[in-house]
């Protein structure tokens, strides 16, 4: 496939192990690292990609995972202090095109756009959702109400 | 001056023994409450508890008004975000992390973050004091980018009996005073070196082995340069 794509994903929990799914059922090459053998489960078996075990904050794995070559990187692990450093080595030193880090904190993502590294808030996209459920939520009462 | 600094542990707890001391107004942040409560009650220090990669926390423990954050976590992703937070954030002029995995300290730097790595200090520290036998006493300044060293002429040195204008030294080196019989000199080039004089050098690790080579004649010298 022409636009195959190598992509690395840091953390495989529930969020990593489902784009790592997604990401190599649709033709892509895909490397997951992890510090934990045992989150390589949650992967499904038709999972194509390659798994790396150990601590992405160490210069070590990354270069395992071959950095220097993927066109897309996410930074998805539970602590957004990891994902923020693996981030921006990934941006920053390994010169990956795409990098897209997930963070907790809505402050922390303030000051990580100001640095340059994109991020996503799951609790404000969480609630921007909400917001829109009820934004729409009023409207169509509005229409029922007239 | 005031220094607002993050860690744990005995390196945290005599680090702000000695800044107390030193009269610097200290803040600590630190997560575990137990911990918190024996530094309040050991340190003349405010101690704030929570999550320093917290920007209210950072804020409570008023890392606005703060001339240096000093974190010192044994995490090293805690400790850069930290740096990053309080320097962009609140502008904090001098943030400092330690590289606990030596390989980070040259990526903090890269990122725009002052580092420090211990197992690089003392790693070079006890290299250093071992590889050579006429080093009396060694101290890196800067943050481990100059040493001070100090060193015993012995009769077979290839400098004893040369003036120091007559010393090819390397750029950037130094040779800051000669202690002889007790008495300090700070030389001038027309001053003669001589066996049994302790000399103090001022060098960066990237010159230093050479500087010693040309001091001692020891060739079993291994550059970390």
């Amino acid at each position: 496939m022409n636009n195959s794509l190598y992509i690395v994903i840091v953390g495989c929990g529930r969020l990593g192990s489902h784009l790592a799914d997604q990401l190599s059922r649709a033709g892509h090459s895909v490397v997951v690292i992890d510090k934990k053998e045992d989150t390589f489960n949650e992967l499904s078996a038709a999972f194509s990609g390659f798994r790396v075990m150990g601590d992405a904050t160490r210069m070590a794995v990354l270069k395992e995972a071959k950095l220097k070559q993927a066109d897309v990187f996410f930074a998805t692990t539970h602590e957004d202090n990891v994902n923020l450093m693996v981030a921006q080595v990934a941006r920053k030193i390994f010169r990956v095109p795409q990098v897209l880090a997930r963070v907790f904190d809505p402050k922390r993502e303030q000051v990580y756009d100001r640095l340059g590294i994109e991020t996503i808030c799951p609790t404000s996209v969480a609630a921007e959702v909400f917001l829109m459920a009820v934004a729409s939520g009023q409207s169509a009462g509005g229409q029922e109400a007239t | 001056m005031k220094v607002l600094i993050v860690g744990t542990g005995q390196t945290l707890y005599f680090l702000c023994r000695r800044f107390t001391a030193k009269g610097y107004e200290v803040v600590i942040i630190n997560r575990n409450r137990e911990e918190c409560t024996q530094l309040a009650r050991q340190l003349a220090a405010t101690v704030v508890c929570g999550d320093a990669g917290d920007a209210t926390i950072l804020g409570e423990a008023g890392a606005m008004s703060t001339d240096v954050v000093l974190a010192i976590t044994p995490n090293d992703q805690d400790n850069l975000v930290i740096c990053q937070l309080a320097s962009v954030q609140f502008g904090v002029p001098r943030a400092i992390a330690l590289a606990n995995d030596p390989d980070n300290f040259e990526i903090f730097e890269k990122l725009g973050v002052s580092a420090f790595s211990t197992t690089h200090i003392v790693g070079s520290l006890i290299e250093q004091q071992t590889s050579l036998e006429q080093i009396v006493n060694l101290l890196p300044v800067g943050e481990g980018r100059v040493n001070v060293t100090e060193i015993v002429l012995a009769a077979g040195s290839p400098v004893a009996g040369r003036c120091l204008k007559d010393i090819a030294l390397p750029e950037n080196a130094l040779v800051a005073v000669v202690i002889r019989g007790g008495q300090p000199i700070v030389p001038r080039g027309t001053n003669q070196l001589l066996a049994g004089d302790r000399v103090v050098l001022i060098t960066l690790p990237a010159n230093h082995g050479r500087v010693l080579n040309l001091f001692t004649g020891e060739e079993t010298w291994r550059s970390r340069g």
